[in-house]
């Protein structure tokens, strides 16, 4: 029964979903990341050595029962020449006494067993939560520190299941696998040496199946090893596809892909089927295998074990005895194969783990940041020297940039999609690191600045307006504290939301939903907006911001912004030309270069990339103008 | 167990496998059937050896014992193989429609449910039902004949031991099912929690960049660290029972053991039982043991299946709000051809056909009124869209555009009688068709982590090099795909590369026209594309579509002004109708939103 319990769990243990790395799968056991596993429970070792010396004495006492049956039965039940143990020394001689006193013996035995079996699980198994706690914050910790690239390669749906599923296969590992194992091995060793001591004879021929079960146990594994990492690789499969049709389902239906996408789904389902009928196999074939032996066992004990008994050199109690440990001997071991698993399991969560906390960082503060000195001149300025930037390898996405943003000044970034607009933006937020080149914020190279000090420096919106789940107000303050009612209300009042906020029943406390699903694309990048202007930022930074406001909403969040951007910097991304004329300066970027800089007026003049963008988008108001006129 | 009116929705599927249901419970009874001698081959042996045997007879029981042990494993190695299997059919049925019926849900259920709540339906609480179905049947089912055969043959062993070793099974069944609730109830929290840390991991990693650049790390951890903190709390109280469940079985099955010792003993001494009878005796109970924990760890699968049971259910017995009419599906074949054929003019059904051949529908709004969730979002729409025109729609956001078109392809319902195709009522015309007829490239483009190629061809049955090709160049798609080292074989999204938001779009485009489409519905789709891309594509666009019925969305004067037809919606209501040049004449918003363009420019030239 156990082993079915555990089969259920390491079952859900397999279930657990993650979605491409499944195909690797190392041992069972290694040494160095047990070591590195082990380093979570020191802070605990106190916990940990009283848990294991409960669990000693435990797996010591499970070991009475039979012998106090074995004196039971010798003393009392049949009269035969015996050597005595230590304990006739205390017991009556008269026999409803003494079978009195041996089962109060028992039941004080089970008192035992039950407060150190629970002392054991209870400490353990918080030991066990404390320390998935302290891994669960460390690699959240860790994931906040990793740059931008690793975001990039890496989906988000995996490291989710870094963060949950994988460690919570490691406390399984801590609670019922590796605890259980160390418990498994004493109760075997406390066995054997009962029975050792017993009868020699009968031990060593009852150990004779010992071989056969060692055997069938490595096949089992081996077997098991290969089913497991086909059904681990098959639930990654479900649930990437799971994942993915869920999300994009009006799109599945849209396109009338109910069928394919069911097909697909069918095989990968069927790949799971059949790796699990194929670990039901090689179950069915070892449970029972196990039982033979450990009948044969019986039998064994039985017949040399009968002989010596014939020939009065063993007791009938020693029988008895021996074969209820028999059965007890054989269930650990059957125990173990079954702790196999999820110990591989185990290994090969924090074989991901530890290579996503070793993961470097990559972009950190250095150890002694520069804090800008912000005269005049530098504070509020952002300046490119040079900048070639590629997100890989020698893919440039921006090629020898040199650009001076003054303080104060409002530069507007034009150019086709996939000019390198929002890679430009990124590197000031330092999210990457160029290559070659610097780039200074506040006169000082960005990667000497303390990294958090150097991001408050900028309000942002991104193209992408991302909502958090919870209310207007939590979106706009995003946990800062210090930004009052009356902050986050002058911000919505100038990007025009605040009229629509008085129609919410709750207001400012209206959910938005998960990723702010029940709002509007331009509703969402209104409150993106408040929240940057809330902050009140030195340097701030639009990048596509309006594309999805309309042209009304668009204008008036432009007077705001019109006030916004005076007294500082502002770096504005539109497609749009007419959000960008009034900057200061238009940087054409074209390709990964900047091929254009001016004011409005100069660059129409030059007749270049702007004055085509420029034309292009105004060719039909003109002709709509002069046609009216 | 709470009531087994739960586990009616299986009754399908335990029938439709119920020989091998059959097949099982037999290969279960022979099982026991050996099992039960067991003991009694020791009882004899030892007795016999109580009473002095030759060591010849001592080795036929030794014999027989393994031979019972074979027969035994033989039929344990078939419970297993066909209870067990049975359940992972199931499961794999079980799923396959969880997901058939997932993909007949309307756009609105997956609005209010949450994907990643789903999936845990399809995983995990699959898991529990399927752990019921095999390990639950078979373990329930062995216990009980297990039980059932081992009280006859104690009985026969000694009435009145067996009489006060099994006084206390029913505090045993009491207390395993007192504690499996009170554990389960726990375990139900503990889950919840551990979705409320994923959906708090998934929020933060994919709002990522936001975090960083509000430098909100911290207030993040602390916000995850409050999660954490919760779920370890959980956990204790779980570990608090659960830790006391398995060492409490194991006193009573201990007691137990007492019991026998203690009254067996007393028997034996007196004579009354022999020694053979009482080993026995003491066999079974111990092989009782486990079986009877077992119905603890069953009851605990039981009341977790039906938890997950009900959960899954409360999915499939949701009713597709969006559907065929019962009359549609019944009519088949007959009325696909009269109302069908009037729109599918071609009978072009899998979106082959070239050019020529495809036509244009009239899309006709009637007085239309739509609520959303108690919202009104659009109120008296009256609309006529002729067959081959092209309409603009504009006007400020959650003006209820995007509602507009999304009534049409029925992602949303349009209330009876209110839409209609080339005459007749959207209602009548079977829903796979209506799709096919419909190119729609959405507000938010979703792409498949898969190749360029594939996600282009998403909505046809097959198309060639050639198709796809002309299909990205229309999109103007193709100077990118020839950008990309594997061409229209590279991969994109999360196991890809990133596209754009431009590139994105645009591969929404070409899937769109990819489809050959009667309509074309473009949701703001060339947002993220820059004018002078923009310009060629809605070029091309006219060129290809010519004939079509066409409704754009946009905010650009550039995109709509071309259109045969410019409405503005505002508050869900149409308030300006006409061409780009009447509106400009009559219209307020439309030459207000032109003006400000124009403003713009004047304000600059000046």
């Amino acid at each position: 029964m156990r082993g079915a319990g555990t089969q259920g769990k390491s079952g859900k243990g397999a279930g657990r979903p993650d979605h491409h790395e499944e195909e690797v799968l190392g041992k069972a056991y290694d040494s160095r990341l047990m070591k590195r596993l082990l380093l979570y429970l020191r802070p605990y070792w106190k916990t940990v050595l009283f848990a294991a010396v409960a669990m000693i004495f435990h797996s010591l006492l499970q070991v009475v029962g039979p012998f106090l049956t074995k004196v039971a039965v010798d003393r009392y039940l049949v009269v035969t020449d015996r050597q005595p143990t230590f304990l006739d020394q205390w017991l009556s001689g008269d026999a409803f006494t003494g079978l009195a006193q041996v089962t109060a013996l028992y039941l004080l035995t089970l008192i035992a067993l039950f407060a150190l079996e629970y002392a054991q699980t209870y400490q353990m198994q918080m030991v066990g939560q404390r320390a998935m706690y302290d891994l669960r914050m460390a690699l959240f910790r860790h994931l906040h520190r990793l740059s931008m690239k690793f975001y990039d390669r890496n989906p988000v749906g995996r490291l989710v299941t870094r963060v949950t599923n994988d460690v919570d296969v490691l406390n399984e590992m801590f609670t019922s696998g590796v605890v259980a194992i160390f418990g498994d091995f004493f109760s075997l060793l406390f066995i054997l040496i009962v029975m050792l001591q017993l009868n020699l004879w009968l031990a060593l021929v009852t150990f004779a199946v010992l071989p056969l079960i060692v055997v069938a146990t490595s096949l089992f594994r081996r077997r098991v090893r290969d089913c497991y990492r086909r059904i681990r690789v098959a639930i990654a499969r479900i649930n990437a596809h799971l994942q993915e049709h869920l999300t994009g389902m009006s799109v599945v239906q849209l396109f009338n892909r109910e069928d394919k996408s069911f097909a697909e789904f069918e095989k990968v389902n069927r790949e799971h089927k059949q790796a699990f009928l194929d670990s039901v196999f090689a179950h069915s074939l070892f449970y029972p295998a196990v039982e033979v032996f450990s009948s044969g066992a019986i039998a064994l004990i039985l017949w040399y074990g009968g002989q010596r008994v014939l020939g009065e050199t063993l007791t009938i109690g020693i029988l008895v005895a021996f074969i209820q440990y028999a059965q007890r001997f054989f269930r650990p071991i059957q125990d173990l194969s079954e702790k196999y698993n999820i110990l591989q399991s185990a290994m090969a969560s924090s074989e991901r783990i530890f290579s996503l906390l070793d993961t470097p960082a990559e972009v950190e503060s250095p150890e002694r940041p520069v804090n800008p000195e912000r005269t005049e001149a530098t504070g509020g300025s952002v300046e490119f020297k040079n900048v070639w930037f590629a997100y890989q390898d020698e893919d440039w996405v921006l090629q020898d940039i040199s650009l001076t943003i003054q303080p104060g000044e409002t530069v507007a970034l034009v150019g086709h999609t996939g000019a390198g607009k929002t890679s430009l933006i990124s590197l000031m937020l330092r999210f990457y690191d160029v290559q070659q080149g610097q780039v200074l914020v506040d006169g000082v190279d960005a990667r000497l600045q303390d990294l958090h000090a150097l991001r408050r420096r900028f309000g942002i919106v991104l193209q992408d307006p991302f909502l958090f789940s919870g209310t207007i107000a939590s979106n706009i303050r995003l946990g800062t504290e210090s930004i009052t009612h009356q902050d986050m209300e002058d911000a919505i009042e100038e990007v025009n939301l605040s009229e629509w906020i008085r129609t919410l029943p709750q207001g400012y406390h209206e959910e938005v939903g998960e990723r702010g699903t029940l709002l509007s694309v331009g509703q969402k990048q209104l409150i993106s907006f408040a929240r940057a202007l809330a902050r009140d930022p030195a340097i701030l930074i639009l990048d596509e911001a309006t594309s999805s406001v309309d042209t009304e909403t668009e204008f008036r969040v432009r007077e705001a912004l019109n006030r916004m951007v005076s007294g500082r910097t502002s770096i504005i991304i539109a497609h749009r030309l007419s959000t960008v004329q009034r900057a200061d300066r238009i940087v054409v970027l074209h390709k990964g270069r900047i091929r254009e800089s001016g004011t409005h007026q100069e660059l129409l003049a030059q007749r270049g990339i702007y004055w085509r963008l420029y034309q292009l988008q105004y060719k039909d108001q003109e002709v709509a103008v002069s046609g009216d006129d | 167990m709470k009531s087994l009116q739960d586990l009616k929705p299986l009754i399908p599927y335990l029938r439709s496998y119920r020989r091998q249901y059959l097949r099982g419970f037999l290969a279960l009874l022979c099982e026991v059937a050996f099992w039960v001698a067991v003991p009694q081959i020791i009882r004899l042996a030892i007795d016999d050896i109580q009473n002095s045997l030759t060591a010849g007879k001592l080795a036929s029981y030794a014999g027989l014992l393994v031979g019972v042990a074979l027969g035994k494993a033989f039929f344990l190695f078939w419970t297993r193989m066909i209870l067990i299997g049975i359940s992972r059919d199931v499961e794999y049925d079980l799923r396959n429609n969880l997901y058939r019926h997932l993909s007949t849900l309307s756009l609105r259920y997956f609005q209010r449910v949450r994907t990643g709540d789903l999936m845990s339906r399809a995983t995990n609480d699959l898991n529990a039902v399927r752990m019921l179905l095999g390990p639950g049947i078979m373990y329930s089912g062995r216990t009980l004949i297990i039980l059932a055969a081992a009280i006859t043959m104690l009985v026969h062993l000694s009435p009145k031991l067996t009489f006060y070793s099994f006084a206390l099974v029913p505090a045993i069944a009491v207390s395993v099912s007192y504690f499996g609730h009170r554990i389960h109830e726990r375990f139900e929290a503990i889950q919840a929690m551990l979705a409320s840390i994923s959906a708090k991991v998934q929020e933060s990693m994919a709002g990522i960049r936001v975090i960083r650049a509000y430098v909100q790390e911290e207030s993040d951890l602390k916000q995850f660290q409050q999660l954490n903190e919760e779920y370890v709390a959980r956990n204790r109280s779980l570990i608090r029972l659960w830790g006391m469940f398995y060492p409490a079985l194991e006193v009573m099955m201990g007691l137990v053991a007492v019991i026998v010792l203690w009254m067996g003993g007393r028997e034996v001494a007196s004579g009354k039982l022999s020694i053979g009878s009482f080993v026995a005796f003491n066999v079974y109970m111990g092989q009782l043991a486990w079986p009877l924990i077992a119905l603890g760890w069953v009851v605990n699968l039981f009341q977790r299946g039906t938890a997950s049971l009900g959960r899954l259910n409360a999915v499939l017995r949701e009713e597709p709000e969006i559907a065929d009419s019962p009359a549609l599906r019944r009519a088949e074949t007959k009325r696909f051809a009269e109302v069908s054929g009037r729109i599918l003019a071609s009978g072009d059904g899998d979106g082959k056909g070239s050019v020529s051949q495809t036509q244009g529908v009239a899309i006709e709004f009637r007085n239309l009124s739509f609520a959303y969730n108690g919202r009104p979002i659009l109120r008296d729409i009256q609309l006529t869209i002729p067959a081959g025109s092209t309409v603009a729609i504009v006007g400020p956001t959650g003006s209820g555009k995007s509602t507009l078109v999304n009534l049409i392809p029925r992602l949303y319902e349009a209330p009876s009688g209110t839409l209609h195709l080339d005459g007749a009522d959207i209602r009548e015309c079977r829903l796979k068709e209506l799709r096919q007829m419909i190119g729609f490239v959405p507000q938010e483009t979703f792409l498949f982590s898969s190749t360029l190629r594939e996600n282009i061809a998403l909505g046809v049955e097959v198309a060639t090099e050639e198709q796809v090709r002309r299909a990205a160049e229309i999109a103007g798609l193709l100077p990118d795909i020839e950008d990309f080292p594997r061409g229209l074989d590279t991969i994109v999204g999360e196991r890809g590369i990133t596209l754009s938001g431009g590139q994105k779009q645009r591969t929404a485009i070409a899937r769109a026209v990819l489809r050959n489409p009667r309509i074309l519905i473009l949701d703001d789709a060339l947002s993220s594309v820059d004018t002078y891309t923009e310009e060629l594509i809605l070029n091309r666009l006219r060129e290809v579509l010519k004939g079509r019925t066409a409704i754009l969305i946009s905010h650009r004067i550039s995109t709509v002004c071309g259109a045969d037809l410019i409405v503005v919606l505002q508050e869900g209501k149409i308030v300006e109708r006409g061409t780009h040049r009447e509106l400009l004449e009559q219209g307020s918003y439309y030459p207000a939103l032109y003006q400000k363009q124009l403003l713009e420019e004047e304000l600059e030239q000046a």
